[in-house]
């Protein structure tokens, strides 16, 4: 608890670091056309992308009007609400439910180990015997990192030699997973650019061996993008939702000035939800996704 | 595609102003509303964007619009050459001092790809500048990134120095003495990523580099980051001042604004470009190619430029007073091919247009097709040339004898050359750059 208020007492803090103009912005004056301005180029640092930002605030302006409202903190709040809304999702994480398959996938650097060690930790707290498939086999040394956090959260994990296929490491990790009574599966992949066609197929085998070999349990698709990511976010979140239809997001280095408002634009265009936040390199450092502290954060 | 949404834009803008003349302000204010979407698209920062549309505000207003260039081609000139003249010129020779070993130190944000780029480096630096490297591991933090560096290391066969999770600022002073003692040219100091506003990490890295005093301290970021590229980049040149950038996974589809960010605010030189997962994909970094990608236009500006040295002036005035009073000839024909084949080869000119460089494949330009076309021609008499009404069954037999081809490549020609004279009266009047593009001379829009 201690970590997530300071996390969030750290955005406010970076912010009024480096915009102390923003300070200011939000009083008690009146809103005028200068407001929406600043409101908009708020919005665009915070990796919103200037169509989206442009449409939040069109529907602020629509919004001020029907509410009468006149002061500047009562629009600001009004706008966290409309990204708050924006940001719900009506259905929770289905490995919260029961038995589930979590694939992990991204584009190179982004954390899908730490984020996978992170989230075995997360579910081993709370009784569940989570088993980590190590389907990145490409990157060098990445087996021997994802081993390193199987065994911080004491969960075992299935492994084959660097440059095996990926998708027999899944079909042995589901057989390993059933013989030991695993009832969350986390698979880690390796890091790939989603336009490269050949590695982008390769994830789709191995979307279809989970389809194939666990046709009742539910599977769950993250992709992790890093906050400091820009527009090029949405690209990523589209191409992996041809691919292995991807069922949410993980929004990982938080911690730093980045506030990854393409997610917004990735909800937007996509429906789909971001799950968890990553605020840091501890395990511990991994949390739901909160829309409205989040869209605190991004004003 | 991004490339055909900007200059479509700019295209639909400008229809109203045909012809020369000049760029009009409020033309110019709308269109820099299309260049700050397409900036801010890239990902350049919002800033850099407002300071970079007013500079080019300036300069375009009452600009001249260059003969054979359109008003929206001018636009993207200038922004262009605004663009590039940001992004600095080349600078990609590496600092090596005059200590011996030299020291190149890697610092950046998490997975931004510094290990990698260590053995990218590695590689780079024994071939091109025949020295021997030692890597040195610096990262102690996250699991198994020394293994990491190991394996890349011996791909790249060059040695790796690592004192497990020693304190980084004494490992590196080993390092140098590990080299000294093994007459080895260059260390290259792989660091943990980090936060620009984790101070503890970042006190660090001003330890290490106090103990190393490398050479060159270079910044290693990623593509794909957005409008926080900032932030980060001057975090860290204030902490440990930058000698220069190399940015990374410029092989994925992002338009790669962060690149100019980070110059705009640093003011260090991009040095070097990484293009993919093997330890060979890296690349001098072109400022001017990346000053188009972030317009999104591909090379279609290189093509401006080159349809501007081809077409000389002079020429094109003479070809045009020709197509008015329909004394366009064979011999013209030739002359207007020699020009496109002094823009350099089809395939290459298609290459450079955004989206067809993927389509090529089953579209290759026939060269050898104008090079028949060229030898038919030139089996022509100069009177056959000027009126080619007199080629009658036997002319053209004979002039197909003469060129190596067959009697149908010269019907085909004539009738093609018959066609485009026909069209070329229909378009009289207006502009002779669209008119050549139009008659097929150019097979693309702009």
């Amino acid at each position: 608890m201690e970590k997530k208020k300071s996390w969030f007492s750290r955005l406010k803090e970076g912010l009024t670091k480096t915009n102390s103009w923003f300070a200011g912005l939000f009083g008690s004056e009146r809103i005028n056309e200068e407001f929406y301005e600043e409101l908009e180029e708020a919005l665009i640092l915070a990796d919103m992308g200037m169509e989206t930002a442009e449409k939040l605030l069109d529907q602020l302006r629509e919004r001020v009007k029907r509410e009468k409202l006149t002061a500047r903190d009562e629009a600001k709040e009004a706008l966290i609400q409309l990204i708050a809304e924006s940001l719900q999702h009506e259905t929770g994480f289905l490995a919260d439910n029961g038995p589930c398959a979590v694939l992990i996938v991204g584009v190179n650097g982004v954390g899908k180990t730490t984020t996978i060690g992170k989230i075995a930790h997360l579910y081993k707290e709370q009784g569940r015997s989570p088993m980590i498939a190590a389907a990145d086999t490409f990157r060098a040394a990445a087996a021997e990192q994802l081993g390193e956090w199987a065994q911080r959260s004491g969960c075992p994990m299935v492994r084959h030699q660097e440059g095996a296929d990926p998708a027999a490491v899944v079909f042995d990790a589901i057989a390993s997973s059933r013989a030991k009574g695993c009832d969350l599966l986390l698979i880690d992949t390796a890091g790939r650019l989603h336009n490269k066609k050949n590695l982008m197929n390769e994830l789709s085998k191995i979307r279809r061996v989970i389809a194939r070999e666990m046709p009742d349990t539910p599977c769950e698709v993250l992709l992790v993008l890093d906050a400091t990511t820009g527009q090029n976010a949405t690209a990523q979140a589209k191409a992996f939702m041809e691919v292995c239809d991807l069922t949410g997001v993980v929004l990982t280095k938080l911690d730093g000035t980045a506030k990854g408002g393409v997610t917004v634009q990735i909800h937007d265009t996509l429906h789909v939800p971001v799950r968890f936040i990553g605020v840091g390199e501890g395990i511990d450092d991994l949390q739901r996704f909160n829309a409205e502290e989040f869209s605190k954060a991004l004003l | 595609m991004a490339f055909e949404g900007i200059s479509s834009k700019l295209q639909s803008i400008f229809k109203k102003l045909t012809g020369k003349g000049r760029l009009s302000e409020k033309e110019v204010r709308e269109s820099m509303r299309e260049i700050k979407l397409a900036l801010l698209e890239a990902d350049v920062n919002f800033r850099v964007v407002k300071d970079f549309v007013k500079t080019v505000e300036e300069r375009a207003i009452g600009a001249d619009v260059l003969e054979s260039l359109t008003p929206g081609q001018m636009i993207i000139k200038i922004v262009n050459e605004e663009l590039t003249s940001l992004m600095g010129s080349t600078n990609t020779k590496l600092e090596f001092g005059s200590k011996k070993p030299a020291v190149i130190l890697m610092a950046g944000l998490q997975g931004a790809g510094k290990t990698t780029m260590c053995g990218k480096l590695a590689a780079l630096i024994k071939k091109q500048y025949g020295k021997n490297v030692l890597l040195c591991a610096c990262d102690i933090y996250r699991p198994a990134a020394i293994d990491q560096l190991k394996v890349v290391g011996a791909k790249v066969e060059t040695p790796v120095f690592e004192k497990g999770t020693q304190k980084p600022e004494k490992t590196v002073v080993e390092a140098i003495e590990y080299a000294k003692s093994h007459f080895m040219d260059v260390v290259i100091v792989d660091t943990a990523g980090r936060l620009h506003i984790d101070g503890d990490m970042m006190e660090e890295l001003q330890r290490v580099r106090d103990a190393c005093q490398p050479s060159e301290i270079l910044l290693v970021i990623d593509a794909m980051t957005g409008q926080d590229a900032v932030n980060a980049a001057k975090a860290f040149d204030e902490t440990v001042p930058l000698t220069g950038v190399i940015i990374t996974k410029l092989d994925g589809d992002t338009r790669g604004g962060a690149a100019l960010s980070v110059r705009a605010v640093t003011g260090k030189p991009i040095k070097f470009a990484g293009t993919g997962e093997k330890l060979t994909d890296i690349e001098v970094f072109h400022p001017d190619r990346m000053a188009s990608r972030i317009l999104g236009m591909g090379d279609v500006l290189t093509l401006i430029e080159k349809a501007e040295k081809a077409f000389d002036e002079q020429k094109a005035k003479e070809l045009e007073r020709k197509m008015r009073t329909d004394a366009f000839t064979l011999d013209d024909f030739l002359d207007q091919m020699e020009q496109m084949k002094d823009m350099g080869s089809m395939e290459e000119l298609m290459g450079m247009i955004p989206g067809m460089s993927g389509k090529l494949g089953n579209l290759t330009v026939d060269e050898k097709a104008m090079g028949r076309t060229k030898a038919i021609i030139q089996a022509m008499t100069p009177k056959e040339r000027t009126n080619p009404d007199i080629l009658n069954a036997s002319r053209r037999r004979r002039i197909a004898r003469g060129s190596g081809t067959q009697i149908q490549d010269v019907n085909r020609l004539i009738n093609q050359f018959e066609q485009s004279r026909k069209l070329m009266k229909q378009l009289s009047g207006g502009k002779l750059g669209k008119k050549m593009k139009k008659r097929g001379g150019f097979p693309f829009k702009f």
